[in-house]
């Protein structure tokens, strides 16, 4: 079709496949080299005068190799990472359906607070007395998290909600060993359908690791766990919701089996957006539980971090928590950093996690994030999040199979790969199709209970309207399987900045840096 | 709610189209008895403009670095951060994307990744260093474990210029970890006999370079006696920058060094989010922690970026993981990155040689006042100081005249017999006035 001057308005029959470029850029996608192929080593973008001349202190120890890395100007770096975010997919991207993630919607609010002097500007160890207001922020977030959860005590300073379970889990070893079973109480539970960072950080203690059958419904049957507790049982760690979706309907039976064995419950709060405002792990019978609040309360996943992993404590284990932590007196807010100063306060700190006092950083942004919502918006989001992927489930339900049947899941809903048998597509040819329709892929392949596992999480950020396109492409793309159309999913992604990645191929000889051309070539002869 | 899209309509719709007649329905696996009937006691949803207010009042509450005469460091540096850097780590592709587990909608990510990697390794002197960890203290935990597991001994040596804080991240992981863990006496002037304690039941010793005192140490005859001895040594910096002009670990026989990266790129953000540098010689990568990302190829040839070795990992090895780590510091990588990019290695030794030349100058001004000594033979950009008095008095009396002065070395070791030890920093933000301002205050309390 022409419009009235001649110029075409609709594209030709030809796909944009067959159009290569000189560049091999299309149009905004661009091809853009390592830093390291652009830059130059006498290049800087900063401009510093020469200090005046003095007398080093330096001993012997002065630098003499050269660094080996290029510099480049501003306006070269602007760009080089401008093309590089160019490249990436977020949630201000489109839907991001990745179940077990909460990827969902990051206020600009929060990052705006997050950069005031008063928190993005000052030292972990200023005098106590100039960091009053940093401190509030740190004893407001426990407050608020410690109501959320109905728990008496919470540990701030675990960077990420792995480190928030082996912080939980080492309060659990302290608490064992004040009673004096270290030698005989070490096992820990954890079912099969658990993450990966649960069996990872009971054994980084030391703890061993005695898995969990799920029952067919997907759930953990008290019976069983009774059967397995024992006077050696440490704990159990148990996600819920959990992993499928689904809320542990015995947890309290669970809960009860542990604590008459003499164990304690951990509960990994991965999923904690579903309940918020909805229920309470404390009255649950929860004795430790991280909560990710990269997930739950927002504050962005940056690529991969930074998270922040609190972690809140029965009263039974609250004495243990790792130092520091804040106190609040009629003299303002204190800041308890070793553990003999908080035996003085009558706790028994196992010790420390980190460096200074954890991601006030994060803290900041989540505080923000539950000012803003109130209790009513936080339970609402919930509830938003929990009708989603509901209603994901309810659209998809004929076409698509759920493993633990049609039954209202939380806030995310599992798949598997029944659907998928004998038509040639795997999970992850479906998932790489998505991206080409514009979406980032659910979580493939996890939890490990289902085979071809696929956890959307829709999470409480999606409109109605994105939900319903969202489900529409889905089923486009399930009748497309249906139909025999393979190449769309085997083949897929097609549209993407890069086709399928050769990860077999990234592992058996591993390249972990940038070699400049000469020093390949030598290192080679 | 200005975050909720859904409005009453669309939830009702919804409902209906999923077949049930109330949300709560969607929450029966609930125990009845345990569905909150009432909101929690929290208050109830606010707009920007008084969440801002409430915020921004707890922020004025507290003294911001960069409004007073600055010299805290300890672990955590003040350094000037190009504009360029805040911006770009903002780009909602990079703020708001997932860990890159579909790389070819994550090439972004992977990329500055793989330049981060190959940053790390060559400020180290290191043949591969992973894509980061939450932060240097938890970094050293993670090295002294897989120090174990290469050495197959448990028993690590940790000198007394560490710093406290690692020590102690140390110390805890070790007493649960059941191994053993020697702490050396606080070493403020760097001469403890290091050498004697490494024996072959040693797995590792930690060293760190600047020391938390300031001292620089040379490692080479620490290296070779582990060597000697079948153990590893482990290097630890909390000043990233002072690799800009100090030899680096890897030149001196360490076998894995960590570090805080936060002073390239990264705000004080009161102690976090940083971000821990993890490096090692190619022969031990597959007992790293942590995400390592690769260069690889796409269907077409294309080059391209994955994570990878991902077998070491805990989602795929679970208890047999070699780590249980997950998240890692993402973005606080990107904004390394781009920092070093900006400064290449020019600007870097630049950049350092400055710190040096302040601090050099404060030195002398301090050392000047009477009663006052440097006690540091050598140094990079921080030093220790002996004052006439409690330190921490001093610094709380200097903070009421708006001069941050250092930190005192009893706040991290108490009981330790350092109560008139000062540690102060010096950075490229410190100007002449700053110290003049240091000094005159100090001669005022003194």
């Amino acid at each position: 079709m022409l419009n009235r001057q001649g110029r075409p308005t609709t594209p030709g029959d030809a796909t944009h496949n067959d159009h290569p470029t000189f560049t091999g850029n299309k149009a905004l996608s661009q091809i853009e080299p390592l830093i390291f192929e652009t830059g130059r080593l006498e290049t800087t973008g900063v401009d510093y005068e020469a200090p005046q001349s003095f007398k080093s202190r330096l001993a012997e120890l002065e630098r003499k190799s050269e660094i080996g890395l290029p510099g480049v100007s501003e306006p070269e770096a602007m760009r080089h990472y401008v093309r590089l975010s160019q490249k990436n997919y977020g949630i201000d991207t489109g839907l991001f359906p990745l179940g077990s993630c909460t990827m969902k919607h990051n206020p600009r609010l929060n990052e705006k607070i997050a950069r005031m002097p008063g928190f993005s500007d000052v030292h972990p160890l200023q005098p106590v007395s100039t960091v009053q207001g940093a401190l509030e922020v740190m004893h407001t977030l426990s407050h608020w998290l410690m109501e959320l959860t109905g728990m008496d005590a919470v540990a701030l300073s675990p960077k990420a909600g792995a480190h928030g379970e082996l912080c939980g889990m080492m309060a659990i070893k302290a608490a064992i060993a004040a009673k004096g079973e270290s030698a005989t109480r070490n096992v820990v539970l954890v079912p099969d359908s658990a993450h990966g960072t649960n069996p990872a950080t009971a054994a980084l203690i030391h703890f061993i690791v005695k898995p969990v059958p799920v029952r067919e419904d997907g759930t953990v049957d008290p019976a069983v766990v009774a059967s397995l507790a024992g006077p050696d049982t440490a704990a159990i760690m148990l996600t819920n919701p959990n992993t499928c979706g689904l809320f542990e309907k015995d947890v309290v039976a669970i809960a009860d089996a542990i604590h008459a064995a003499g164990g304690y419950f951990y509960a990994d709060g991965a999923n904690f957006n579903a309940i918020v405002g909805k229920a309470r792990p404390g009255d649950l019978g929860v004795d430790a539980m991280h909560i990710n609040l990269h997930k739950t309360f927002s504050t962005p996943h940056g690529g991969g971090g930074p998270g922040a992993g609190p972690v809140v404590l029965s009263e039974l284990l609250a004495p243990f928590a790792p130092v520091p932590f804040v106190r609040h007196t009629d003299e303002g807010f204190e800041l308890v950093e070793s553990e003999e100063e908080a035996s003085n306060h009558g706790a028994h700190a196992f010790g420390r996690m980190t460096a200074f006092h954890g991601q006030m950083g994060m803290y900041v942004r989540a505080l923000s994030y539950m000012l803003s919502h109130g209790s009513d918006g936080l339970r609402q989001a919930s509830e938003d999040a929990v009708l989603n992927a509901n209603y994901v489930r309810a659209c998809l339900a004929d076409l698509m199979s759920l493993p633990f049947g049609n039954r209202p899941c939380m806030h995310e809903v599992l798949f598997d790969d029944t659907w998928l048998k004998d038509t040639g597509v795997t999970t992850l040819d479906f998932a790489k199709a998505m991206i080409d329709e514009g979406y980032h892929p659910m979580t493939v392949y996890f939890p490990l209970v289902v085979h071809g596992a696929m956890l959307i999480e829709p999470t409480e950020s999606e409109s109605r309207a994105s939900l319903d396109l969202f489900i529409a492409t889905l089923r486009d793309l399930a009748m497309s399987v249906k139909r025999g159309e393979t190449e769309r999913f085997t083949g897929a992604p097609y549209h993407a900045p890069v086709r399928r990645m050769d990860e077999t191929r990234a592992a058996r000889s591993p390249i972990l840096k940038y070699t400049p051309p000469q020093a390949a070539l030598e290192a080679a002869e | 709610m200005r975050y909720l899209p859904l409005t009453s309509d669309d939830r009702a719709g919804m409902l209906a189209k999923i077949g049930v007649d109330h949300i709560d329905a969607l929450f029966a696996d609930i125990p009845s008895n345990k569905l909150l009937k009432h909101l929690p006691k929290l208050p109830l949803h606010k707009g920007e403009i008084e969440v801002e207010r409430l915020m921004g009042r707890m922020s004025a509450r507290t003294i911001s670095a960069s409004s007073v005469p600055f010299f805290v460091g300890a672990g955590a540096y003040k350094h000037h951060i190009p504009a360029t850097v805040d911006h770009l780590i903002q780009r909602s592709e990079f703020l708001t994307s997932y860990t890159p587990y579909q790389p070819e909608i994550a090439q972004g990510t992977l990329q500055y990744l793989f330049e981060f990697q190959t940053q790390v390794a060559a400020l180290t002197g290191m043949d591969v260093a992973n894509a980061s960890m939450y932060d240097g203290s938890t970094g050293c935990g993670e090295a002294v474990l897989m120090a174990h597991r290469i050495t197959k001994r448990s028993k690590a040596i940790l000198s007394g210029g560490l710093h406290p804080h690692y020590a102690d991240v140390v110390q805890t992981l070790s007493e649960m970890a059941q191994a053993e863990c020697v702490t050396l006496a606080p070493d403020v002037l760097a001469g403890e006999d290091i050498l004697s304690q490494i024996d072959n039941t040693v797995s590792c010793v930690v060293v760190q370079t600047p020391d938390f005192f300031g001292n620089l140490r040379d490692l080479r005859a620490i290296a070779d006696k582990c060597h000697a001895n079948g153990a590893l040594l482990i290097a630890v910096f909390t000043e990233v920058m002072s690799l800009g002009l100090i030899t680096p670990p890897g030149e001196m026989g360490a076998d894995i060094v960590v570090g805080e990266g936060q002073s390239i790129g990264n705000a004080l953000n009161f102690g976090g989010p940083y971000v821990g540098l993890f490096a090692t010689k190619s022969q031990y990568v597959r007992q790293m922690p942590g995400r390592l990302c690769g260069e690889t190829v796409d269907a077409d040839g294309t080059r391209g970026f994955v994570l990878t070795l991902s077998t070491r990992e805990q989602h795929i090895r679970r208890d047999k993981a070699t780590s249980n780590i997950c998240t890692n510091s993402g973005l606080c990588t990107l904004a390394f990155t781009i920092h070093m990019s900006l400064l290449g290695q020019t600007g870097l030794k630049r950049i350092a040689e400055i710190n040096h030349a302040n601090a050099v100058m404060l030195a002398g001004q301090l050392s000047a006042i009477k009663g006052v000594s440097v006690l540091n033979k050598s140094f990079f950009n921080e030093f220790a100081v002996r004052l006439p008095g409690n330190a921490a008095h001093l610094v709380e009396q200097l903070a009421s005249k708006h001069v941050m002065a250092g930190v005192p070395v009893s706040r991290l070791l108490p009981g330790a017999g350092l109560d008139d030890v000062l540690l102060v920093a010096n950075t490229e933000v410190n100007s002449d006035e700053d110290r003049q301002a240091f000094v005159e205050a100090l001669k005022e309390v003194l």
